[in-house]
Protein backbone atom coordinates (compact mmCIF):
# COMPACT_ATOMS: atom_id res chain seq x y z
CA UNK A 1 0.00 0.00 0.00
CA UNK A 2 1.49 3.43 -1.01
CA UNK A 3 0.58 5.76 2.56
CA UNK A 4 0.91 9.20 -0.09
CA UNK A 5 -1.85 8.15 -2.18
CA UNK A 6 -4.41 5.98 -0.22
CA UNK A 7 -7.69 7.10 0.46
CA UNK A 8 -10.37 6.15 3.03
CA UNK A 9 -12.49 4.73 0.36
CA UNK A 10 -9.51 2.40 -1.16
CA UNK A 11 -8.36 1.66 2.57
CA UNK A 12 -12.33 0.42 3.64
CA UNK A 13 -12.18 -1.32 -0.18
CA UNK A 14 -9.00 -3.47 0.76
CA UNK A 15 -9.77 -4.31 4.33
CA UNK A 16 -13.46 -5.93 3.10
CA UNK A 17 -11.63 -7.56 0.33
CA UNK A 18 -8.95 -8.79 2.91
CA UNK A 19 -5.92 -7.60 0.78
CA UNK A 20 -4.32 -6.22 3.77
CA UNK A 21 -5.47 -6.52 7.63
CA UNK A 22 -6.19 -3.05 9.83
CA UNK A 23 -3.29 -4.32 12.05
CA UNK A 24 -1.34 -4.26 9.03
CA UNK A 25 -2.27 -0.84 7.78
CA UNK A 26 -2.14 0.33 11.29
CA UNK A 27 1.38 -0.90 11.32
CA UNK A 28 2.41 0.63 8.11
CA UNK A 29 1.07 4.25 9.93
CA UNK A 30 2.97 3.39 12.71
CA UNK A 31 6.37 2.99 10.72
CA UNK A 32 5.70 5.81 8.77
CA UNK A 33 5.37 8.26 11.72
CA UNK A 34 8.86 6.79 13.71
CA UNK A 35 10.12 7.70 10.34
CA UNK A 36 8.90 11.11 9.45
CA UNK A 37 7.71 12.35 12.86
CA UNK A 38 11.25 13.57 14.13
CA UNK A 39 11.40 16.28 11.87
CA UNK A 40 7.82 16.72 11.54
CA UNK A 41 6.42 17.03 14.81
CA UNK A 42 2.80 16.56 13.85
CA UNK A 43 2.18 14.32 17.19
CA UNK A 44 2.26 15.26 21.10
CA UNK A 45 2.04 11.51 21.31
CA UNK A 46 1.92 8.54 19.63
CA UNK A 47 -0.45 5.20 21.28
CA UNK A 48 1.37 2.86 19.46
CA UNK A 49 0.12 -0.39 21.86
CA UNK A 50 -3.52 0.75 21.94
CA UNK A 51 -3.76 1.06 18.10
CA UNK A 52 -2.47 -2.06 17.56
CA UNK A 53 -4.92 -3.27 19.86
CA UNK A 54 -7.69 -1.42 18.03
CA UNK A 55 -6.71 -2.78 15.20
CA UNK A 56 -6.92 -6.55 16.30
CA UNK A 57 -10.29 -5.69 17.27
CA UNK A 58 -11.59 -4.47 13.89
CA UNK A 59 -9.73 -7.11 12.07
CA UNK A 60 -12.56 -9.37 14.18
CA UNK A 61 -15.42 -6.87 12.91
CA UNK A 62 -14.00 -7.11 9.40
CA UNK A 63 -14.04 -11.08 9.73
CA UNK A 64 -17.12 -11.09 10.74
CA UNK A 65 -18.79 -9.16 7.78
CA UNK A 66 -19.76 -6.55 10.17
CA UNK A 67 -17.55 -3.35 8.97
CA UNK A 68 -18.61 0.06 8.95
CA UNK A 69 -17.00 3.02 7.14
CA UNK A 70 -14.24 3.70 9.43
CA UNK A 71 -14.19 0.20 10.69
CA UNK A 72 -9.95 -0.05 11.40
CA UNK A 73 -9.04 3.47 9.87
CA UNK A 74 -5.96 4.88 11.25
CA UNK A 75 -7.23 8.74 12.03
CA UNK A 76 -5.35 11.35 14.28
CA UNK A 77 -7.00 13.53 16.73
CA UNK A 78 -5.98 17.12 17.83
CA UNK A 79 -5.27 17.64 21.19
CA UNK A 80 -8.29 18.98 22.99
CA UNK A 81 -10.42 16.52 22.17
CA UNK A 82 -11.18 13.97 25.20
CA UNK A 83 -10.49 10.51 25.03
CA UNK A 84 -11.35 9.06 28.11
CA UNK A 85 -8.26 8.00 30.38
CA UNK A 86 -5.85 9.54 28.01
CA UNK A 87 -3.57 12.56 28.51
CA UNK A 88 -5.48 15.74 26.15
CA UNK A 89 -3.41 18.95 27.06
CA UNK A 90 -4.42 21.37 24.73
CA UNK A 91 -1.21 21.79 24.03
CA UNK A 92 -0.77 23.98 27.46
CA UNK A 93 1.34 23.11 30.02
CA UNK A 94 -1.24 23.83 32.55
CA UNK A 95 -3.22 20.69 31.18
CA UNK A 96 -0.10 19.00 30.66
CA UNK A 97 -0.52 15.90 32.50
CA UNK A 98 -4.58 16.23 32.58
CA UNK A 99 -6.34 12.65 32.04
CA UNK A 100 -9.63 12.74 30.77
CA UNK A 101 -12.43 12.01 32.25
CA UNK A 102 -15.03 10.85 29.48
CA UNK A 103 -15.35 10.57 26.36
CA UNK A 104 -16.38 13.74 23.28
CA UNK A 105 -19.07 12.86 21.38
CA UNK A 106 -17.28 12.67 18.65
CA UNK A 107 -14.65 9.97 20.27
CA UNK A 108 -17.65 7.93 21.14
CA UNK A 109 -19.13 8.30 17.77
CA UNK A 110 -15.68 7.10 16.04
CA UNK A 111 -14.87 4.21 18.92
CA UNK A 112 -19.30 2.80 17.92
CA UNK A 113 -17.76 2.60 14.33
CA UNK A 114 -13.77 0.38 15.13
CA UNK A 115 -11.63 3.58 14.97
CA UNK A 116 -7.89 2.69 14.81
CA UNK A 117 -6.65 6.42 17.29
CA UNK A 118 -3.23 6.82 16.39
CA UNK A 119 -2.59 9.20 18.53
CA UNK A 120 -3.07 13.18 19.63
CA UNK A 121 -1.73 15.49 17.23
CA UNK A 122 -0.15 18.97 18.31
CA UNK A 123 -1.95 22.36 17.61
CA UNK A 124 -1.44 26.31 18.96
CA UNK A 125 -2.14 26.16 22.52
CA UNK A 126 -6.08 26.51 23.16
CA UNK A 127 -5.98 26.98 19.61
CA UNK A 128 -5.01 30.05 19.72
CA UNK A 129 -3.17 31.50 16.53
CA UNK A 130 -2.28 30.37 12.96
CA UNK A 131 0.73 29.12 12.89
CA UNK A 132 1.17 25.90 15.81
CA UNK A 133 3.94 28.32 16.98
CA UNK A 134 2.00 28.16 20.15
CA UNK A 135 2.82 25.41 20.94
CA UNK A 136 4.00 24.54 24.71
CA UNK A 137 5.71 21.76 23.10
CA UNK A 138 7.48 23.00 20.19
CA UNK A 139 6.39 23.75 16.39
CA UNK A 140 5.13 21.77 14.23
CA UNK A 141 6.79 21.59 10.54
CA UNK A 142 5.06 21.80 6.91
CA UNK A 143 5.78 18.60 5.61
CA UNK A 144 6.49 20.87 1.93
CA UNK A 145 9.01 22.58 3.50
CA UNK A 146 10.17 21.76 6.43
CA UNK A 147 11.35 25.49 7.48
CA UNK A 148 7.66 26.67 7.28
CA UNK A 149 4.85 26.41 9.26
CA UNK A 150 2.02 24.14 8.47
CA UNK A 151 -0.51 26.46 9.80
CA UNK A 152 -3.06 26.32 12.84
CA UNK A 153 -4.52 25.92 14.83
CA UNK A 154 -4.61 22.12 13.48
CA UNK A 155 -1.21 22.15 12.56
CA UNK A 156 -0.64 18.65 13.44
CA UNK A 157 -3.39 17.44 12.19
CA UNK A 158 -3.23 18.81 8.91
CA UNK A 159 0.63 17.87 8.78
CA UNK A 160 -0.02 13.92 9.31
CA UNK A 161 -2.40 14.25 6.49
CA UNK A 162 -0.41 15.37 4.43
CA UNK A 163 2.67 13.53 5.16
CA UNK A 164 0.75 9.88 5.03
CA UNK A 165 1.34 9.61 8.95
CA UNK A 166 -2.85 9.71 9.44
CA UNK A 167 -5.33 8.78 6.60
CA UNK A 168 -7.40 11.62 8.40
CA UNK A 169 -7.98 13.45 11.08
CA UNK A 170 -10.07 15.52 13.15
CA UNK A 171 -9.42 18.78 13.88
CA UNK A 172 -11.26 21.87 15.32
CA UNK A 173 -12.23 25.13 13.73
CA UNK A 174 -12.55 28.82 15.51
CA UNK A 175 -11.04 31.08 12.86
CA UNK A 176 -9.47 28.85 10.40
CA UNK A 177 -7.75 26.29 12.16
CA UNK A 178 -8.89 23.53 9.59
CA UNK A 179 -9.03 25.41 6.65
CA UNK A 180 -6.15 27.25 6.83
CA UNK A 181 -3.21 24.38 7.96
CA UNK A 182 -5.42 21.80 5.38
CA UNK A 183 -4.35 24.94 2.83
CA UNK A 184 -0.98 25.32 3.97
CA UNK A 185 -0.47 21.07 3.84
CA UNK A 186 -2.15 20.71 0.15
CA UNK A 187 -5.06 18.78 2.32
CA UNK A 188 -9.13 18.82 2.27
CA UNK A 189 -10.40 20.62 5.58
CA UNK A 190 -14.17 21.16 6.39
CA UNK A 191 -15.21 23.49 9.01
CA UNK A 192 -19.40 22.60 9.20
CA UNK A 193 -22.04 24.52 10.00
CA UNK A 194 -21.66 25.78 13.68
CA UNK A 195 -24.13 23.08 15.71
CA UNK A 196 -23.76 20.37 12.74
CA UNK A 197 -21.42 18.79 15.20
CA UNK A 198 -21.28 18.00 18.99
CA UNK A 199 -18.53 20.09 20.76
CA UNK A 200 -19.61 17.76 23.90
CA UNK A 201 -15.97 17.23 24.98
CA UNK A 202 -13.68 19.16 22.86
CA UNK A 203 -12.02 22.01 25.29
CA UNK A 204 -13.71 25.26 24.51
CA UNK A 205 -11.77 28.23 22.71
CA UNK A 206 -14.30 29.93 21.98
CA UNK A 207 -17.87 28.49 22.33
CA UNK A 208 -20.09 30.67 19.91
CA UNK A 209 -17.05 30.24 16.93
CA UNK A 210 -15.64 26.52 18.05
CA UNK A 211 -16.37 23.78 15.36
CA UNK A 212 -15.07 20.50 15.31
CA UNK A 213 -14.36 19.15 11.09
CA UNK A 214 -11.89 17.05 9.17
CA UNK A 215 -8.86 16.72 7.14
CA UNK A 216 -8.54 14.58 4.75
CA UNK A 217 -6.84 13.67 1.40
CA UNK A 218 -9.54 14.61 -0.85
CA UNK A 219 -12.93 15.54 -0.35
CA UNK A 220 -15.11 12.03 -0.40
CA UNK A 221 -12.58 11.13 3.03
CA UNK A 222 -13.67 14.24 4.30
CA UNK A 223 -17.20 13.31 3.73
CA UNK A 224 -16.69 10.04 4.90
CA UNK A 225 -15.28 11.27 8.37
CA UNK A 226 -18.11 14.14 8.90
CA UNK A 227 -21.06 11.96 8.47
CA UNK A 228 -19.79 9.67 11.19
CA UNK A 229 -19.53 12.57 13.33
CA UNK A 230 -22.20 14.93 12.64
CA UNK A 231 -25.47 14.93 14.16
CA UNK A 232 -27.58 16.42 17.28
CA UNK A 233 -26.36 15.54 20.67
CA UNK A 234 -28.46 16.97 24.06
CA UNK A 235 -24.66 17.32 25.70
CA UNK A 236 -24.19 20.29 23.60
CA UNK A 237 -26.99 22.90 23.89
CA UNK A 238 -25.76 24.46 20.32
CA UNK A 239 -25.86 21.18 18.81
CA UNK A 240 -28.89 21.52 15.70
CA UNK A 241 -31.48 19.36 15.83
CA UNK A 242 -30.87 16.63 13.16
CA UNK A 243 -34.27 17.66 10.90
CA UNK A 244 -32.45 21.46 10.52
CA UNK A 245 -33.19 22.34 7.12
CA UNK A 246 -30.03 21.58 4.68
CA UNK A 247 -29.36 24.06 1.76
CA UNK A 248 -31.07 23.17 -1.54
CA UNK A 249 -30.26 24.49 -4.60
CA UNK A 250 -28.53 23.59 -7.94
CA UNK A 251 -25.25 23.82 -6.91
CA UNK A 252 -24.57 25.80 -10.00
CA UNK A 253 -24.09 29.59 -9.22
CA UNK A 254 -20.86 30.66 -6.86
CA UNK A 255 -20.85 34.11 -6.13
CA UNK A 256 -17.30 35.93 -5.97
CA UNK A 257 -16.82 39.03 -3.57
CA UNK A 258 -14.53 40.49 -5.82
CA UNK A 259 -14.18 43.83 -3.69
CA UNK A 260 -12.66 41.48 -0.86
CA UNK A 261 -10.04 40.13 -2.79
CA UNK A 262 -8.65 43.59 -4.21
CA UNK A 263 -5.64 43.30 -1.98
CA UNK A 264 -4.54 39.78 -3.12
CA UNK A 265 -0.84 38.74 -3.14
CA UNK A 266 -0.70 38.45 -7.75
CA UNK A 267 -0.03 34.59 -7.33
CA UNK A 268 -2.31 33.64 -5.21
CA UNK A 269 -5.09 35.74 -7.10
CA UNK A 270 -3.62 33.77 -10.40
CA UNK A 271 -4.49 30.12 -8.45
CA UNK A 272 -7.83 31.71 -7.43
CA UNK A 273 -8.45 32.98 -10.90
CA UNK A 274 -7.45 29.44 -12.76
CA UNK A 275 -10.10 27.64 -10.31
CA UNK A 276 -12.88 29.60 -10.40
CA UNK A 277 -12.31 28.96 -14.84
CA UNK A 278 -12.12 25.10 -14.06
CA UNK A 279 -15.36 25.54 -12.51
CA UNK A 280 -17.01 27.73 -15.11
CA UNK A 281 -15.92 25.13 -17.41
CA UNK A 282 -17.83 22.43 -15.95
CA UNK A 283 -21.13 24.57 -16.32
CA UNK A 284 -20.88 26.69 -13.33
CA UNK A 285 -22.18 30.12 -13.64
CA UNK A 286 -20.12 32.61 -11.84
CA UNK A 287 -21.47 35.95 -10.86
CA UNK A 288 -20.31 38.92 -8.36
CA UNK A 289 -21.95 39.11 -4.56
CA UNK A 290 -21.24 41.84 -2.41
CA UNK A 291 -20.38 41.25 1.30
CA UNK A 292 -19.73 44.95 2.81
CA UNK A 293 -19.62 43.91 6.08
CA UNK A 294 -16.78 41.48 5.55
CA UNK A 295 -14.62 44.62 6.14
CA UNK A 296 -15.30 44.47 9.54
CA UNK A 297 -14.66 40.50 10.58
CA UNK A 298 -10.78 40.26 11.51
CA UNK A 299 -11.53 43.63 14.22
CA UNK A 300 -15.01 41.97 15.38
CA UNK A 301 -13.60 38.11 15.35
CA UNK A 302 -10.37 39.86 17.49
CA UNK A 303 -12.85 41.15 20.39
CA UNK A 304 -15.59 38.05 20.53
CA UNK A 305 -12.36 35.58 20.36
CA UNK A 306 -10.23 37.22 23.38
CA UNK A 307 -13.67 37.64 25.25
CA UNK A 308 -14.80 34.14 25.15
CA UNK A 309 -11.33 33.09 25.52
CA UNK A 310 -11.43 34.62 28.56
CA UNK A 311 -14.22 33.46 29.90
CA UNK A 312 -13.75 29.90 29.13
CA UNK A 313 -9.89 29.61 30.42
CA UNK A 314 -11.56 31.32 33.64
CA UNK A 315 -11.65 27.71 34.93
CA UNK A 316 -8.02 26.72 34.70
CA UNK A 317 -7.09 27.99 37.60
CA UNK A 318 -5.20 25.42 39.77
CA UNK A 319 -8.27 24.10 41.67
CA UNK A 320 -10.39 21.79 39.92
CA UNK A 321 -7.62 20.19 37.40
CA UNK A 322 -4.57 20.44 35.72
CA UNK A 323 -1.61 22.65 37.26
CA UNK A 324 -1.62 23.60 40.28
CA UNK A 325 1.36 25.99 41.64
CA UNK A 326 1.56 26.52 46.10
CA UNK A 327 0.88 30.05 47.34
CA UNK A 328 -0.17 30.97 50.81
CA UNK A 329 -4.08 31.80 49.67
CA UNK A 330 -6.18 31.25 46.80
CA UNK A 331 -6.04 34.56 44.96
CA UNK A 332 -2.24 33.78 44.53
CA UNK A 333 -2.27 30.19 43.66
CA UNK A 334 -4.65 31.54 40.76
CA UNK A 335 -2.73 34.21 39.53
CA UNK A 336 0.26 31.78 39.66
CA UNK A 337 -0.87 28.75 38.46
CA UNK A 338 -1.93 30.91 35.30
CA UNK A 339 1.27 32.62 34.94
CA UNK A 340 2.85 29.37 35.20
CA UNK A 341 0.60 27.37 33.14
CA UNK A 342 -0.72 29.85 30.25
CA UNK A 343 1.97 30.37 27.15
CA UNK A 344 2.62 34.47 25.81
CA UNK A 345 -0.25 34.30 23.27
CA UNK A 346 -3.00 32.53 25.54
CA UNK A 347 -2.16 35.38 28.47
CA UNK A 348 -2.28 38.18 25.39
CA UNK A 349 -5.99 37.12 24.69
CA UNK A 350 -6.83 36.82 28.12
CA UNK A 351 -5.70 40.31 29.01
CA UNK A 352 -7.68 41.34 25.69
CA UNK A 353 -10.75 39.51 26.32
CA UNK A 354 -10.77 40.78 30.32
CA UNK A 355 -10.62 44.40 28.45
CA UNK A 356 -13.17 44.37 25.97
CA UNK A 357 -15.38 43.16 28.63
CA UNK A 358 -14.85 45.16 31.38
CA UNK A 359 -17.21 47.87 32.62
CA UNK A 360 -17.07 50.77 31.17
CA UNK A 361 -15.77 48.95 27.60
CA UNK A 362 -18.16 46.40 27.02
CA UNK A 363 -20.76 48.44 25.04
CA UNK A 364 -17.98 50.21 22.88
CA UNK A 365 -16.14 46.72 22.28
CA UNK A 366 -17.57 43.52 22.94
CA UNK A 367 -21.43 44.55 22.45
CA UNK A 368 -20.77 46.59 19.42
CA UNK A 369 -18.50 43.05 17.72
CA UNK A 370 -22.44 40.89 18.35
CA UNK A 371 -23.77 43.77 16.32
CA UNK A 372 -21.61 44.06 13.85
CA UNK A 373 -22.01 40.02 13.67
CA UNK A 374 -25.07 40.43 12.92
CA UNK A 375 -24.09 42.44 9.97
CA UNK A 376 -21.81 40.28 8.28
CA UNK A 377 -24.42 37.09 8.86
CA UNK A 378 -26.89 39.49 7.24
CA UNK A 379 -24.08 39.31 4.42
CA UNK A 380 -23.74 36.14 4.01
CA UNK A 381 -27.88 35.36 4.73
CA UNK A 382 -28.58 38.11 1.16
CA UNK A 383 -25.97 36.35 -1.14
CA UNK A 384 -27.31 33.25 -0.23
CA UNK A 385 -30.55 34.44 -1.91
CA UNK A 386 -28.85 34.15 -5.34
CA UNK A 387 -26.03 31.78 -5.09
CA UNK A 388 -25.46 28.57 -4.04
CA UNK A 389 -21.70 28.51 -2.54
CA UNK A 390 -19.60 31.60 -2.22
CA UNK A 391 -15.53 31.09 -3.36
CA UNK A 392 -12.43 33.17 -2.30
CA UNK A 393 -9.00 31.79 -1.32
CA UNK A 394 -8.39 30.11 1.76
CA UNK A 395 -5.61 32.54 3.05
CA UNK A 396 -3.99 35.63 1.23
CA UNK A 397 -0.60 33.95 0.94
CA UNK A 398 0.84 30.13 0.73
CA UNK A 399 2.82 28.81 4.22
CA UNK A 400 5.33 31.52 6.18
CA UNK A 401 8.59 30.98 7.35
CA UNK A 402 8.74 29.88 11.14
CA UNK A 403 9.34 32.12 13.09
CA UNK A 404 8.45 34.85 10.48
CA UNK A 405 5.41 36.34 12.75
CA UNK A 406 6.53 35.94 15.92
CA UNK A 407 7.38 39.88 16.90
CA UNK A 408 4.03 41.42 15.57
CA UNK A 409 0.54 39.42 17.06
CA UNK A 410 -1.66 42.06 15.07
CA UNK A 411 0.77 41.17 11.33
CA UNK A 412 -0.19 37.04 12.49
CA UNK A 413 -3.86 37.98 13.00
CA UNK A 414 -4.13 39.30 9.15
CA UNK A 415 -3.49 35.35 8.01
CA UNK A 416 -7.41 35.05 9.37
CA UNK A 417 -9.34 37.18 6.90
CA UNK A 418 -10.68 34.76 4.58
CA UNK A 419 -11.40 32.57 7.14
CA UNK A 420 -12.64 34.31 10.47
CA UNK A 421 -16.07 35.70 8.52
CA UNK A 422 -17.15 31.85 7.95
CA UNK A 423 -17.06 31.46 11.59
CA UNK A 424 -18.68 34.39 12.71
CA UNK A 425 -21.47 33.61 10.44
CA UNK A 426 -21.72 29.81 10.97
CA UNK A 427 -21.78 29.19 7.89
CA UNK A 428 -19.70 25.54 6.32
CA UNK A 429 -16.85 26.12 4.57
CA UNK A 430 -14.23 23.70 2.97
CA UNK A 431 -10.70 24.51 1.76
CA UNK A 432 -9.26 21.97 -1.39
CA UNK A 433 -6.14 22.09 -2.64
CA UNK A 434 -6.46 25.05 -5.52
CA UNK A 435 -2.50 24.72 -6.98
CA UNK A 436 0.51 25.74 -5.94
CA UNK A 437 3.23 28.93 -5.75
CA UNK A 438 6.79 28.63 -5.86
CA UNK A 439 8.91 30.22 -3.05
CA UNK A 440 12.48 29.28 -2.65
CA UNK A 441 12.02 26.62 -5.35
CA UNK A 442 9.73 24.83 -3.56
CA UNK A 443 6.00 24.43 -4.88
CA UNK A 444 3.72 25.35 -1.99
CA UNK A 445 0.36 24.35 -1.75
CA UNK A 446 -2.57 27.48 -1.76
CA UNK A 447 -6.12 26.63 -0.68
CA UNK A 448 -9.21 27.63 -2.63
CA UNK A 449 -12.33 27.82 -0.67
CA UNK A 450 -15.89 27.33 -0.81
CA UNK A 451 -18.38 28.65 1.60
CA UNK A 452 -21.76 27.50 1.61
CA UNK A 453 -25.24 28.33 3.12
CA UNK A 454 -26.18 27.09 6.85
CA UNK A 455 -26.49 23.07 6.13
CA UNK A 456 -24.86 23.04 2.99
CA UNK A 457 -22.38 20.57 3.56
CA UNK A 458 -23.27 18.11 0.34
CA UNK A 459 -23.08 21.18 -1.79
CA UNK A 460 -19.33 22.08 -0.58
CA UNK A 461 -18.69 17.93 -1.48
CA UNK A 462 -20.42 18.21 -4.70
CA UNK A 463 -18.73 21.55 -6.04
CA UNK A 464 -15.06 20.64 -4.38
CA UNK A 465 -15.69 17.38 -6.68
CA UNK A 466 -15.19 19.52 -9.63
CA UNK A 467 -12.49 21.31 -8.15
CA UNK B 1 -16.93 56.32 32.08
CA UNK B 2 -16.32 59.85 31.36
CA UNK B 3 -16.22 61.85 35.02
CA UNK B 4 -14.72 58.88 37.09
CA UNK B 5 -11.39 57.80 37.58
CA UNK B 6 -10.54 55.15 35.27
CA UNK B 7 -8.88 51.78 36.56
CA UNK B 8 -7.61 50.19 33.01
CA UNK B 9 -7.40 52.53 30.07
CA UNK B 10 -4.95 55.39 31.63
CA UNK B 11 -6.62 59.18 30.93
CA UNK B 12 -3.56 60.98 29.37
CA UNK B 13 -2.87 58.35 26.96
CA UNK B 14 -3.39 55.72 24.43
CA UNK B 15 -2.16 53.36 27.04
CA UNK B 16 -3.76 50.60 28.97
CA UNK B 17 -2.78 49.72 32.68
CA UNK B 18 -1.41 45.83 32.41
CA UNK B 19 -1.02 45.68 36.07
CA UNK B 20 -5.10 46.57 36.58
CA UNK B 21 -6.02 44.25 33.77
CA UNK B 22 -4.05 41.18 34.61
CA UNK B 23 -5.44 41.65 38.12
CA UNK B 24 -8.80 41.63 37.57
CA UNK B 25 -7.98 38.29 35.04
CA UNK B 26 -6.54 36.81 38.02
CA UNK B 27 -3.06 36.54 36.20
CA UNK B 28 0.25 36.83 37.59
CA UNK B 29 2.71 39.35 34.99
CA UNK B 30 6.52 39.82 35.03
CA UNK B 31 8.22 43.09 34.96
CA UNK B 32 9.48 42.17 31.12
CA UNK B 33 6.00 41.27 30.42
CA UNK B 34 4.57 44.56 31.62
CA UNK B 35 6.60 46.37 29.32
CA UNK B 36 6.07 44.24 26.02
CA UNK B 37 2.25 44.15 26.60
CA UNK B 38 1.88 47.72 27.04
CA UNK B 39 2.91 48.03 23.26
CA UNK B 40 1.00 44.88 22.22
CA UNK B 41 -2.43 45.52 23.70
CA UNK B 42 -3.05 49.24 22.72
CA UNK B 43 -1.99 48.00 19.18
CA UNK B 44 -4.76 45.36 19.17
CA UNK B 45 -7.21 47.45 20.55
CA UNK B 46 -6.45 49.96 17.71
CA UNK B 47 -6.61 47.12 15.04
CA UNK B 48 -10.19 46.63 16.55
CA UNK B 49 -11.36 49.87 16.92
CA UNK B 50 -12.59 49.80 13.19
CA UNK B 51 -15.81 48.43 14.17
CA UNK B 52 -16.64 52.03 15.62
CA UNK B 53 -17.08 52.96 12.36
CA UNK B 54 -19.84 50.32 11.17
CA UNK B 55 -23.18 51.46 11.43
CA UNK B 56 -25.41 49.39 13.50
CA UNK B 57 -28.78 50.96 13.92
CA UNK B 58 -31.10 48.29 12.32
CA UNK B 59 -31.62 45.99 15.70
CA UNK B 60 -30.31 42.88 15.74
CA UNK B 61 -33.16 39.62 14.56
CA UNK B 62 -33.48 37.11 17.62
CA UNK B 63 -35.73 34.64 15.24
CA UNK B 64 -34.90 31.35 15.12
CA UNK B 65 -34.72 31.09 19.06
CA UNK B 66 -35.08 27.87 20.58
CA UNK B 67 -35.00 26.55 23.75
CA UNK B 68 -32.10 24.20 24.19
CA UNK B 69 -32.71 23.39 28.25
CA UNK B 70 -33.77 19.69 29.33
CA UNK B 71 -36.59 19.17 31.98
CA UNK B 72 -35.04 19.41 35.08
CA UNK B 73 -36.33 15.44 36.12
CA UNK B 74 -34.12 12.18 36.38
CA UNK B 75 -31.14 13.38 37.94
CA UNK B 76 -28.42 10.62 38.43
CA UNK B 77 -27.70 9.14 41.67
CA UNK B 78 -25.96 10.96 44.19
CA UNK B 79 -21.98 10.51 44.07
CA UNK B 80 -22.01 8.64 40.93
CA UNK B 81 -19.27 10.66 39.50
CA UNK B 82 -17.28 12.52 43.14
CA UNK B 83 -14.61 10.02 42.19
CA UNK B 84 -13.80 10.58 38.68
CA UNK B 85 -13.90 14.47 39.08
CA UNK B 86 -11.86 14.60 42.60
CA UNK B 87 -9.55 12.11 40.41
CA UNK B 88 -8.43 15.35 38.27
CA UNK B 89 -8.34 17.95 41.25
CA UNK B 90 -4.41 18.83 42.39
CA UNK B 91 -5.57 18.76 46.05
CA UNK B 92 -8.36 16.88 47.87
CA UNK B 93 -9.50 16.56 51.75
CA UNK B 94 -11.93 13.63 51.88
CA UNK B 95 -14.49 13.55 49.46
CA UNK B 96 -13.96 17.51 48.62
CA UNK B 97 -11.79 19.74 46.48
CA UNK B 98 -9.23 21.27 48.90
CA UNK B 99 -8.47 25.33 48.28
CA UNK B 100 -6.14 27.40 50.33
CA UNK B 101 -7.30 30.07 52.34
CA UNK B 102 -8.92 33.52 51.22
CA UNK B 103 -7.13 35.70 53.52
CA UNK B 104 -3.63 35.21 54.67
CA UNK B 105 -3.39 34.60 58.65
CA UNK B 106 0.09 35.69 58.15
CA UNK B 107 -1.02 39.47 57.49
Amino acid sequence: MDLSTLTIAEARRALDAKEYSALDLTNAYLDAIVKKDGEIHAYLEVWTDSAREEAKAADAVIAAGKSQPLTGIPIAVKDNMLIEGRIVSAASKILENYRASYDATVISKLKAQGVVFLGRTNMDEFALGSSTENSAYGPTKNPHDTSRVPGGTSGGSAAAVAAGMALAALGSDTGGSIRQPAAFCGVVGLKPTYGAVSRSGLIAAASSLDQIGTLAKNVGDAKILFDAIRGHDPMDSTSLPDNAAAAKGERKTIGVPREFLNDLNAEVRAQFDATVQTLKDKGYSVVDVALPSLQYALAVYYIINPAEVSTNLARLDGIRYGLSVPADVIGEVYSKTRAAGFGAETRRRILVGTFVLSSGYADAYYRKARSVRELIRADFAKAFEGVDAIVMPTTPSPAFKLGEKNNDPVSLYLEDIFTVPVNLAGVPAISVPGGTVERDEKKLPVGFQIIGAWGGEETLFAIGKDV
Amino acid sequence: MADKVDPIREQASNGVNITALAKLARLEVSDAEIAKLEKEIPDILAFVETIQKADVSTEAKTDGLRNVMRADENPHESGKYTEVLLKAAPAREGNRVAVKQVISRKK
